[in-house]
């Protein structure tokens, strides 16, 4: 479903051009789930902003279900880290997640009654009239998922999505990510610097290198579902695969071949 | 010279700007959309800008309002910054006269133009007079404003020193509200020279550029005139104001820089 | 408790008032009247019409709201202007590279300045007092219309195109908020501006209202009718000043809160 080939990014030009992403080949299917780690700095970010189509990469190419990306593509939805600045504090937070459905097929009530259905699914059906300021942290991060669910997207990004918020929100944040994903068989593509948060939430790790970024790691997750903060977080094949990505992370040779 | 590297600078593309607005006027008298009669033709009318910088009388009149205009700031900086420190110091006292400031300072300041007439038989006494009691909020609302910035650790290290309350005064709460007192000279600035034309417009007789104005009303080609000396009042306008932003820049670099800084 | 306490910071005004009142009774000078004289000429002037009138004099009615009315007009239309130029400019780079010095010479120009201008182009009245208030206050509001459409936060624009808005709603939904408590200091900055050139304008070119009251009071030599006048402006000033504050307060609470948190 996304296809993404030989993906180079260069910002400036000259001796101060910094090479950001240094030729990015990736697929993702249908309802996978897929974390992308790596060194802080390392273009992780780059490489969403390609796949949302908010930045033109200088090279290479980045299909999305059978269309090349140029623009931002229709049915994809990004869950920004920063919480504060992506929700409007000028609106409530059922308008929040309701306004982005105005360029979907749907009249006021459909509108309305979406927004509260998936703000139900993160738990925060009583704060519809609230304004984002007016709530945690955590809660504000719910509110951006909720959109993100609302709009149903059939690719989901996710760019360090829980990087701002304490560590028990954090866990719990994660958990909400797989019911719904669980629960809606969505394509989600989550960019975390976190090596934990990776392999106990996706399908599959793909690790990048430092900048200029390519993959140098790409592994399977076969952990049993479902996943539990504390008995997956024990289990064997976590605490290997985890040690496995550390050591891709940190430039070191993987122990094992990487999963086709 | 490519496309790119014309939007890339600034000032040929504000004289393009300048320059396409004056074809426009000129253009719609021309074609007769806008009756030449009704509002004069650009040229005419840059022209006639040209002329009256070489008028003597037009001189003398921009003199006169200049003359007005620095003496009121003057005296309004003279005013203003020792009542701001006094206030600024004194809570007790501000707090008894805020409600009176809070009074006076909405009264629309040219409406005490008609009473400063009646007041001031010199009719430049009077300009000043409106001008400093206009002029005077800005520079003491911020010299007030940048005393409650001054940062209490560098008045206790001075005092700590052994340093007295004048010392302080003049070495600490000085220089860090001045940037702060300059903006406020800025802004009363113009306010000034906002007042110094009200004044002319009204009262009359005496000389400055809104005498001029008032007086070219009466002549045939009024338009002509008046625009061409209005111009001239947005170019002192201007003028001022750039003069004053550089100097504050220069002086208060530091000031600048920290705040920026804090950002 | 604290009405109290408010009352109690008010114990000035009183003095003020009786100290003036004492010195302008010792010294008998008839351009200093007394505020009971002051009081008295103002109940004359505009409160002592019919009961069912709310006692308002004739020309109460006919001069204030004839006033206030300019005002609203001159300033809604600056603000409609200058908010939808100051978008403009503010999202189009290429735009104010061209226009900002025609800007910056439109603000620089000292408002009474263009009162001949119009006065000559329009004759006395109120079309020529609007367009003097129009084009001397419509700078402020452009310019901070223009300075908070341009620095909307990148993650909103971002979130913006994520989602697909379209032009319309990415203007008034996102942009024009991001910009409200900008264009709100410019507001009010122009209201204040607003009330200078409504007066200047009704002293020069008009034959109603509060400023053509204030200058017949003042070729009369009416002393104490001329101060009234003033004070009636600066009531006005006030309650202008304080009615906006209030509907900022209101409008914009969405602002103070989510700064706080930060």
């Amino acid at each position: 479903m996304l296809e993404i080939s030989n993906l180079t990014h260069t910002y400036g030009s000259g001796p101060g051009a910094h090479h950001a992403l240094g030729g990015i080949d990736l697929k993702v299917a249908e309802g996978e789930l897929v974390c992308i780690v790596g060194p802080s700095g390392c273009g992780k970010s780059t490489l969403l902003r390609s796949i949302a189509g908010l930045l033109r990469p200088t090279g290479g190419k980045v299909v999305l279900g059978g269309t090349a990306v140029d623009r931002t593509p229709d049915d994809l939805a990004v869950v920004f880290q920063d919480y504060s600045r992506s929700l409007f504090p000028w609106m409530s937070v059922a308008d929040n997640v309701s306004l982005p459905l105005r360029r979907k097929d749907m009249d006021k009530k459909q509108r309305r009654s979406a927004a509260m259905e998936a703000l139900e699914q993160v738990g925060l059906e009583g704060a519809a009239a609230k304004y984002p300021w007016q709530l945690s942290g955590g809660m504000q991060q719910r509110v951006s998922i909720a959109r993100a669910l609302a709009y149903r997207p059939s690719l989901l990004l996710m760019d360090e999505p829980f990087g701002s918020v304490d560590a028990q929100t954090r866990e719990d944040l994660e958990d909400l990510t797989l019911r719904v994903r669980s629960h809606h068989n969505m394509t989600i593509l989550l960019i975390t610097h976190d090596i934990d948060e990776s392999v106990y939430v996706g399908d599959r790790v793909v690790v990048l290198s430092k900048a200029p970024a390519r993959i140098v790691g790409d592994l399977r997750v076969d952990l049993p579902a479902p996943r539990d903060q504390i008995t997956t977080r024990e289990h064997p094949d976590f605490v290997h695969l985890r040690a496995e990505v550390g050591r891709l992370v940190r430039g070191m040779r993987s122990q094992s071949a990487p999963a086709s | 010279m490519t496309g790119r590297s014309l939007l890339d600078n600034r000032p040929l593309c504000g004289a393009v700007g300048v320059a396409g607005l004056f074809c426009l006027v000129e253009l719609a008298g021309r074609t007769g959309f806008i009756d030449p009669i009704v509002f004069p033709l650009a040229s005419t009318i840059a022209g006639r800008a040209a002329a009256l910088a070489a008028d003597g009388d037009f001189l003398a009149d921009v003199v006169s309002t200049l003359g007005a205009w620095a003496a009121g700031l003057l005296l309004t900086v003279l005013v203003a910054v020792p009542a701001g420190f006094a206030l600024g110091t004194m809570p007790r006292v501000e707090s008894a006269l805020r409600p009176v400031l809070e009074f006076l300072r909405p009264i629309p300041s040219v409406a005490l133009i008609p009473l400063a007439l009646l007041l001031f038989s010199d009719r430049f006494d009077m300009k000043i007079a409106v001008i400093v009691y206009a002029a005077s909020w800005p520079v003491l609302i911020n010299t007030m404003y940048g005393l409650k910035d001054v940062d209490p650790l560098a008045k206790e290290t001075l005092r700590s020193f052994g340093f007295g309350p004048l010392a302080v005064l003049w070495r600490v709460s000085l220089p860090s509200t001045a940037p702060f007192i300059a903006t406020g000279v800025r802004l009363a600035a113009s306010i000034a020279l906002i007042l110094a034309i009200s004044a002319e417009l009204l009262a009359g007789g005496a000389s400055g550029i809104g005498t001029f104005i008032i007086e070219a009303g009466s002549s045939p080609d009024a338009l002509e005139f008046i625009v061409a000396a209005t111009i001239w009042a947005g170019v002192i306008g201007i003028v001022s104001n750039t003069l004053f932003t550089l100097v504050e820049r220069r002086l208060f670099r530091w000031h600048l820089a920290r705040t920026e800084g804090a950002r | 408790m604290r009405v109290l306490r408010g009352l109690g910071r008010l114990w000035l005004v009183p003095v003020v008032l009786v100290a003036w009142e004492a010195a302008t009774r010792a010294a008998e000078d008839n351009f200093f009247p007394p505020p009971t004289a002051i009081a008295v000429r103002m109940h004359e002037m505009w409160l002592s019409g019919p009961p069912e009138r709310l006692w308002l004099t004739d020309a109460a009615v006919e001069n204030i709201p004839t006033s206030v009315g300019r005002l609203f007009a001159g300033w809604l239309l600056a603000g409609v202007i200058g908010i939808a130029l100051g978008l403009m400019l503010g999202r189009s780079p290429v735009l104010s590279r061209f226009l900002d010095p025609i800007i910056e010479f439109g603000r620089a120009i000292p408002p009474p300045a263009l009162l001949p201008f119009f006065l000559a182009l329009f004759a006395a009245g109120a079309q020529m007092q609007i367009a003097t208030i129009v084009f001397g206050i419509i700078w402020p509001i452009l310019l901070n219309a223009g300075d908070g459409a341009r620095h909307v936060d990148r993650q909103h624009l971002e979130t913006s195109r994520v989602f697909g808005f379209s032009r319309s709603q990415r203007l008034l939904r996102v942009i024009l908020p991001s910009a409200m408590p900008k264009i709100f200091a410019g507001l009010r900055l122009s209201l204040s501006l607003a009330l200078i050139l409504m007066v200047i304008s009704e002293l020069v070119g008009s034959t109603n209202g509060i400023g053509f009251q204030l200058l017949d009071a003042q070729r009369s030599f009416d002393l104490p009718g001329v101060w009234g006048t003033i004070v009636v402006l600066g009531v006005l000033g006030y309650v202008l000043n304080s009615a906006f504050l209030a509907a900022e307060r209101r409008l914009l609470s969405w602002h103070r809160a989510a700064k706080q948190t930060i």
